[in-house]
């Protein structure tokens, strides 16, 4: 029954996504900016399905996922900058130009080779996460204080990025880029590539998730959040899984990263500051955390719902949000996947207490 | 002797929760410690299973030291607890508690490819009926009764195939009838292991005490005997009257 139900929403879900929106755009329904708003959601859902790892399965709240995502981004943005620059005949970014720099910084030599840049990609944010992680975990840091750390920790390297100095663009960020591997980001055909590209990651992203989370490694880190020292006592190394997971999950954060560049055109250190980290966490929580799907979906929903609530009521978005995540935490503890047993569970409990008193 | 422990001791702000002169366990005993609340018999357990740090002292498993080691290492070396609120995996289904446990390698790429073999489900199969666990082997622990929890946590321990098993109160929150089949299978257990319980119950202790019988008060060595010469030892019975617990003077 429930593989079942699984088969079906994943028909649905691909046909969805893989075929109408694809024909809508192709038959001329749909402008390409849909579809790639469309693309962009992916890039947070491929983010959130590692949020649910670290967060829903294993129960540890990271709040510098954010922080991984934009390493992504900004690796992807460095190359293309690169490229445009050399392309133009300039020997280094505007920005630096204006800043009166006048080499390039070391920092940047590798990301000239697309190879180099998406390598740096992921060892980045995996070597940043195996730190953090390894000191975090090993002298037992946990709960409210781990999200505290990674927040302060995000909010860190948010002040960083910020600065001039740093190289990066600063509140300007990096921007104005015009091809990807000799293809012009502006035509249409690249934009519903990328979409496409997106697509598979998060498909591909959400399989090995859901492997992971299907094999005894997944049950050992179910069993961590339960209960950490009788996993301990089972002889099993918790820290080692920890650090694991919380290097999947930073890789996953910065895959979505890399492909949300070139569908937007600029990073900002606005994506990884307090509230963008927060947010993250939000899209898990809304879609039921301790359910991959419900990652996705809610990552999903809750970019699409923003997408509408922001050109209706444009001021009130984050009190819609908050309104909802309110409701989340009080009554749907398991987000929209668990709307359907959470709303079972309360009317079995009804009828039980009517039958009882009666 | 399998366990050696010397001149053991261990403060809490400035109480001396433990101070223990000596403890041997040989291989293959079945030992009960019993003592008052407060005597220290938890905190006894929490040292050898790496839970909590003695400020000093010594012992020696298996002619090995396993003094201020990791939970981790104490664990693999082969010693398995089982803690007094039963402590399980509540959102893992049963068959998932005890294959968690089950005696294999436990590092993370072994884990991730780990398949089932015909073998280990007959081994948690056997320990599952041993312990009645085969009609909610796939139902979250979380749902199961306190008896059945702290059976499954028995369970978990005899799955690790541990040498020394510490258990912590195994009948504390059972009808008369699961305690006694709780006893039948420590008693069986101890055949192929040594076991260090803890508990309260004296109808319980009376039953499986067959050898020795340790005394703990305020932390301290009291005596150690056999359950006849604890019983009616003057001391034994003062401390407990002292303290008006009224299950010696039940007996």
């Amino acid at each position: 029954m429930k593989t079942k139900n699984n088969t079906l929403l994943y028909i649905l879900f691909i046909t969805f996504f893989a075929i109408l929106l694809p024909a809508g755009y192709l038959t001329g329904f749909l402008s390409v900016n849909t579809i790639s708003v469309w693309g962009r959601y992916f890039c947070f859902a491929i983010a959130a399905l590692g949020i649910d790892l670290i967060w829903g399965y294993t129960g540890i709240l990271s709040m510098c996922q954010a922080f991984f995502f934009c390493l992504g981004s900004y690796g992807i943005a460095m190359h293309l900058l690169l490229k445009k620059t050399v392309a133009s005949g300039a020997t280094l970014p505007d920005f630096m130009a204006w800043n009166k720099i006048e080499t390039l910084p070391f920092f940047w030599q590798p990301f000239h080779s697309f190879g180099w840049s998406v390598a740096l990609c992921l060892l980045i944010p995996a070597a940043f996460a195996f730190i953090i992680g390894l000191v975090l975990f090993r002298s037992r840091i946990k709960g409210v204080y781990m999200a505290i750390i990674t927040q302060a920790l995000t909010l860190a390297m948010w002040l960083i990025f910020l600065r001039n100095e740093t190289n990066l663009g600063g509140t300007n960020g990096l921007t104005d880029f015009n091809s990807i591997l000799g293809y012009p980001l502006s035509s249409s055909s690249v934009k519903l590539a990328l979409y496409l590209v997106s697509l598979a990651v998060l498909c591909t992203a959400y399989f090995c998730c859901y492997r992971i989370t299907h094999s005894k490694f997944g049950k050992v880190l179910q069993a961590i959040r339960d209960s950490e020292s009788r996993v301990s006592y089972t002889a099993y190394k918790v820290v080692d899984y920890k650090l694991a997971v919380f290097v999947v999950a930073a890789l996953l954060a910065a895959v979505g990263g890399m492909l949300y560049l070139p569908q937007t055109g600029i990073i900002t250190p606005g994506r990884m500051d307090v509230k963008a980290s927060v947010e993250m966490v939000m899209w898990v929580a809304l879609g039921g955390r301790g359910n991959l799907k419900g990652a996705v979906i809610g990552a999903l929903l809750v970019n699409f719902l923003y997408s509408i609530c922001t050109s209706l009521f444009p001021d009130s978005w984050l009190f819609i949000l908050g309104f909802l995540f309110v409701i989340t935490v009080l009554y749907f503890d398991k987000g929209f996947m668990g709307l359907g047993d959470t709303i079972r569970q309360k009317f079995s409990a009804a009828r039980l207490k009517t039958s009882q008193t009666h | 002797m399998l366990l050696n422990v010397n001149n053991l001791s261990v403060s809490f702000g400035g109480v001396h929760a433990l101070d223990l002169d000596h403890f041997s366990l040989r291989d293959k005993e079945l030992r009960v410690i019993i003592g008052p609340n407060g005597a220290g018999k938890s905190t006894f357990l929490d040292i050898i299973c790496g839970k909590t740090k003695a400020d000093k002292g010594e012992i020696t498993f298996n002619g090995k030291s396993i003094f201020g080691k990791s939970e981790v290492k104490i664990a693999e070396a082969g010693i398995g607890r089982k803690f007094q609120k039963p402590s399980v995996f509540p959102g893992l289904t049963v068959y998932d508690n005890l294959l968690l446990a089950a005696k294999m390698k436990k590092d993370i790429f072994t884990s991730l490819f780990f398949k089932s073999t015909p073998a280990l489900e007959e081994k948690i199969h056997h320990v599952a009926v041993k312990l009645s666990l085969t009609n909610v082997m796939y139902k979250p622990a979380g749902d199961l009764s306190h008896g059945q929890k702290q059976w499954l946590e028995i369970a978990i321990v005899v799955l690790q195939d541990p040498t020394l098993m510490l258990i912590d109160e195994p009948a504390a929150g059972m009808s008369d009838e699961e305690t006694e089949s709780t006893g039948a299978l420590l008693l069986e257990l101890s055949k192929s292991h040594s076991i260090i319980v803890i508990e309260h119950d004296m109808k319980f202790v009376e039953q499986i005490a067959n050898e020795l019988v340790t005394v703990l008060v305020r932390g301290k060595r009291l005596m150690e005997g056999t359950f006849a010469e604890v019983k009616n030892d003057q001391r034994v019975i003062d401390c407990y009257l002292g303290r008006t617990n009224a299950q010696l003077e039940t007996l």
